[in-house]
């Protein structure tokens, strides 16, 4: 029996669940995929928007804005890569530039900070990569990046280490309504809860439409996106969009918080809650618009490209609060972009309305801060090498083009929540996630994963489920 | 007369063979820039022969398995006899470059011998 | 700080033979630093044969030409460290690196030598649509899966790209009992061996589909099918062409790329067309006394030729660190590759310095039948020889002599092309 149940372990449901932890609660996170951040969570731009998008009054801008400023502090106290890179948006024609104001304006209203209409002059100086045809652009200096699998991590290990359980490959398949609780039917059996929170990203309809009577529709918005090599860094320095317009939403073009360069997405409504295929119509499309922005993009340091889904509500707002007909089953629907960026004032929102339904003791124990893996490249060579000693695997380095080492590999496993696959490992480590994507280090994580887990080689999955990698052993059918 | 026409396997030149056959028999081969031309198309039209590579399991090594080869060539048409002899075979470390892991392998007269040294290891 | 007359980054078979050159010709400290746990490199997993010819005159598997050259090291007395990355090194030539045993090592060098090798063209870098599920693999990392490891990644495989180690791999894979359906390349011809088209895909069947990519993958968890289709001039594919096969694997064989992300850090230029780092005749790079070999300054398509320019880079290390002087760049003379050929290794000669023979090394763009091989020093027409064929996927080579040289010594540009007659 649990007080909260929390349906979705992406940034949103990590976020909420940390938030709850604060309190004597009895909480679990269940999960559909085999690990944290599995869905939308893992496939954005990884940014955080200052605030000027989301129309003003929504609780998209509020919470937007309210993220952003959270963010500075939270990843101290949680140990996440956050960065405040500013972000640009740059207007290409004359005729534009009213949309450009407006933009400001709404910023203004919605209280972003520091917003400045900049001309060519500044914007050639703060990007001299921009495109000759810039006019001029708004500079928006609170833009940050984030390590969105960093952060959701650490949203989820967090929680963890302050009592919330996870379980993981279980898939919410029904409810029932007892006098005062939820029955919460999974592929794993059921979950008795007083509460439930319906975090499930592009699935948050399908649960909500489960128990209320009042409908919500998410339609699965693909966004593609290439990545370019660390070898890239620093050809933009800001988040860089294109001024919404004729040529719809435009493409972005950022760093990452870990120096690759980002460039996406498209926006395609699809059908499919799973799609999250690449098309050659999309990258092609990338391909050609990311210039709109920027001159001489260096495409053939692309090391990657992948899709990820929005979950676009219908009335494109988030859908945080008590389902209608449905008490103490609570929504946390809708949230696309800037879901990432409002994640820890989602977190925030949701354990106040459920603070105030349940008003639940504080939890005398709740510790707010958690150490990520530790990265050796973030100390000096003297404090690497007394690491080294103490732990030699540290000394060890298996993934060549991140320079990752055997040591971050074995926390990454041993950790709470650890990891139990190439790709856990990966969205932890980094390793790789480099220019080779792990075509060397792969069978390395995967001796890892073996010895710690003690697992047989044909057990070791790229993202659990079916995902073996390999399947069998040499002349084994002959 | 009946013309074939092969591309040399025995060095990487790959250089194009004319062989002119009568009964089934290498009269004439033209192409080839040295002997091994010659006696690779002579071979193949009659009867073609390769050298198989393949692993067998390790037990007490630093390695998993360890490679090995057909120490001279044997019938093409015997390859997977040959790799199937291999399937159940376990050798123990150390096992040296050239130890022989199979005498014979599937009646072909040829041995299969290691072509990497394994030491015993974890 | 540890000091040592050479170090060599990389204990393949270029860091191997280039050490043994060094210290037969006199380099009296050399250390070889190696990231994995053997030396050899990748010759360990290529367990194949036909490795060796030129060198040793007979066929032999990658780990035995690997071994020969280890044992040559043992009894050379040359010290190396295994395990143990290469994380950095200066233009004054301090070389970090770490390992488990030593933590983190600094070496001071007179002379260093490039030898990390390549890395595969990723699916990722070939922006192939569709899903990312497992059973995608470089040919290079299901061929370390198979042969180092014995597993086996796929049942029903489909190849793209019929680089050798694609080739390869179709033989491996269906020498281990798995069903390779086809060899899709999407250029007009493969750039492997021919010889690898006969003994790796005629031999089992497998049919080579030239002109042909992957344009999806399916499969969310595992790879359960790939379409390929039909490419026009321009390698777009041809809408109406495409085939779909069922298969759990998709290897990837679509080039190589040389690792030099140390040598970028170091300040040593590159070649565009190469990725590897521009060299003078002594195969020197732009900073002073640091020398490239093998893959990679450029990728090899046989070991023997890697073999044969690391003991030259190694020789030439050794006399470097003898001489201690640095060389005269200025009076260096560019080598320009033209009409054809796409690059030459080196990329400068010193026709005082340099040897009596020096071989350099190209590759052509495209299918050449009938042509000529030319070398000009400036106008005038130095070496005219007849090619019957020429194919990206095969080096090609010239001889300079010194003597022919040293009769222009006005010079300004020596320039390697291919001419119809």
């Amino acid at each position: 029996m649990y007080d909260v149940v929390i349906i979705g372990a992406g940034v949103s449901g990590c976020a909420v669940a940390r938030e709850l932890a604060r309190y004597q609660l009895n909480i679990c996170v269940a999960e559909k995929e085999e690990d944290v951040c599995c869905g939308t969570s893992k496939a954005n731009s990884a940014i955080v928007h200052a605030g000027f998008d989301a129309e003003s009054g929504s609780l998209m801008a509020r919470l937007n804005v309210e993220g952003n400023e959270m963010m500075e502090g939270l990843s101290r106290e949680l140990d996440f890569p956050f960065r405040r890179n500013g972000s640009l948006v740059i207007c290409l024609r004359e005729e534009e530039k009213p949309e450009l104001e407006t933009l400001y304006q709404r910023g203004l209203k919605n209280g972003v900070k520091g917003l400045r209409i900049i001309g060519r002059e500044e914007l050639n100086t703060l990007e001299p990569n921009s495109s000759d045809e810039a006019i001029g652009a708004l500079y928006a200096p609170t833009g940050g990046i984030v390590c969105p699998f960093a952060m959701n991590f650490a949203f989820a290990e967090n929680a963890a280490e302050n009592g919330v359980k996870f379980q993981f490959d279980t898939k919410v398949t029904g409810f029932q309504r007892t006098d005062n609780d939820w029955i919460i039917q999974t592929n794993q059996g059921e979950l008795k809860s007083r509460y439930v929170v319906n975090a499930a990203g592009v699935y948050a309809d399908k649960i909500h439409n489960m128990v209320s009577p009042k409908k919500l529709h998410i339609t699965p918005r693909r966004g593609e996106y290439c990545l370019l090599d660390r070898s890239a860094e620093g050809f933009v320095k800001h988040t860089i969009f294109q001024l919404p317009g004729k040529f719809g939403k435009g493409v972005l073009i950022t760093p990452t918080i870990h120096g690759n360069t980002l460039i996406g997405p498209t926006a395609e409504d699809i059908g499919d809650r799973e799609g999250t295929n690449t098309t050659r119509a999309g990258l092609e499309e990338l391909m050609s618009r990311a210039g709109n922005t920027v001159k001489g993009i260096p495409l053939r340091e692309i090391i990657t490209s992948f899709a990820g889904l929005r979950a676009h509500e219908d009335g494109h707002e988030f859908c945080i609060g008590e389902a209608e007909g449905a008490p103490g089953f609570i929504d946390c629907a809708g949230i696309e972009s800037p879901g990432l960026t409002a994640a820890p004032a989602i977190g925030k929102l949701v354990a106040e309305i459920i603070r105030k339904l349940e008003h639940p003791l504080e939890n005398p124990d709740f510790t707010g801060t958690r150490k990520g893996i530790l990265d050796p490249k973030t100390l000096s060579k003297e404090q690497h090498a007394a690491l080294i000693q103490e732990h030699p695997a540290y000394g060890n380095i298996v993934c060549r083009c991140e320079m990752i080492t055997e040591g971050e590999i074995l926390d990454a496993v041993h950790r709470p929540l650890g990891a139990k696959s190439l790709d856990g490992v990966k969205r932890r480590t980094r390793a790789g996630m480099g220019r080779c994507q792990g075509g060397f280090c792969s069978p390395k994580v995967m001796e890892i994963l073996a010895e710690e887990r003690k697992l047989e080689y044909s057990e070791i999955t790229k993202s659990g489920g079916k995902s073996q990698i390999i399947v069998g052993t040499n002349k084994d059918r002959l | 007369m009946e013309v074939r026409e092969l591309i040399c396997i025995g060095c990487p030149m790959g250089c194009p063979l004319k062989v002119e056959l009568v009964q089934g028999q290498a009269l004439k081969v033209t192409g080839n820039n040295c002997g091994r031309g010659e006696a690779y198309a002579k071979k193949e039209v009659s009867h073609p022969a390769r050298i198989v590579t393949s692993s067998v399991k390790v037990e007490g090594g630093t390695q998993k398995v360890v490679s090995v080869k057909t120490k001279e060539d044997i019938p093409k048409e015997k390859i997977f006899d040959v790799i199937k002899c291999l399937k159940d075979i376990k050798v123990q470390a150390p096992v040296h470059i050239g130890d022989v892991v199979v005498r014979n392998a599937a009646g072909t007269g040829v041995d299969i011998v290691a072509t990497r040294t394994v030491t015993t290891g974890p | 700080m540890l000091k040592y007359e050479i170090v060599i980054v990389g204990g393949g078979p270029a860091g191997l033979a280039a050490a043994i050159a060094a210290k037969e010709h006199g380099a009296a400290s050399i250390l070889v630093l190696e990231r994995d746990g053997e030396l050899g490199g990748i010759l360990n997993q290529c367990i194949h044969n036909g490795f060796g010819l030129h060198t040793f005159k007979e066929e032999l598997t990658g780990p035995e030409y690997a071994a020969r050259f280890i044992d040559r090291l043992f009894q050379a007395g040359i010290t190396y460290k295994l395990n143990t990355m290469v994380m950095d090194i200066s233009a004054d030539k301090v070389v970090t690196a770490i390992n488990r045993e030593d933590g983190m090592i600094e070496i001071h060098a007179r002379a260093v030598i490039l030898a990390m090798g390549c890395r595969e063209r990723s699916r990722g870098a070939l922006n192939i649509p569709g899903f990312r599920p497992a059973g995608v693999f470089s040919a290079g990392t299901a061929q370390r899966l198979v042969n180092i490891e014995g597993c086996l990644p796929g049942r029903k495989i489909v190849i793209l790209g019929s680089g050798d180690i694609g080739l390869i791999m179709a033989r491996r894979m269906a020498l281990e009992g798995a069903r390779v359906q086809v060899v899709a390349e999407l250029l007009p011809y493969s750039s492997g061996l021919k010889r690898n088209i006969v003994q790796c895909l005629d031999d089992f069947g497998i049919p080579l589909k030239l002109r042909h990519t992957v344009v999806n993958i399916h499969g969310k968890k595992r790879v359960e099918g790939v379409t390929i289709a039909q490419v026009d001039e321009r390698q777009k594919p041809i809408s109406g062409s495409e085939i779909y096969y069922e298969c759990d694997t998709l290897l990837l064989s679509c080039g190589l790329i040389p690792e030099n992300e140390l040598s970028k850090t170091l300040g040593v230029q590159l070649n565009p067309v190469t990725s590897g780092p521009l060299v003078n005749e002594c195969l020197e790079t732009s900073v002073e006394g640091i020398f490239a070999c093998g893959n990679v300054l450029h990728v090899h398509d046989l070991v023997d030729f890697v073999s044969q320019e690391a003991a030259a880079a190694g020789t030439y290390a050794a006399s470097y660190i003898k001489n201690s002087t640095g060389h005269e760049k200025s009076r260096d003379i560019p080598i320009s590759a033209e009409s054809g050929v796409r690059y030459t290794v080196p990329n400068t000669v010193h026709p005082q310095r340099m040897e009596e023979k020096l071989t350099v090394r190209f590759r052509v763009g495209d299918v050449y039948k009938n042509c000529y091989v030319s070398v000009y020093v400036d106008e005038k027409r130095l070496i005219h020889r007849k090619k019957q064929v020429m194919a990206p996927g095969e080096m090609e080579e010239v001889i300079l002599n010194k003597e022919e040289l040293e009769a222009y010594p006005g010079m300004s540009k020596i320039t390697v092309k291919l001419e119809e007659d």
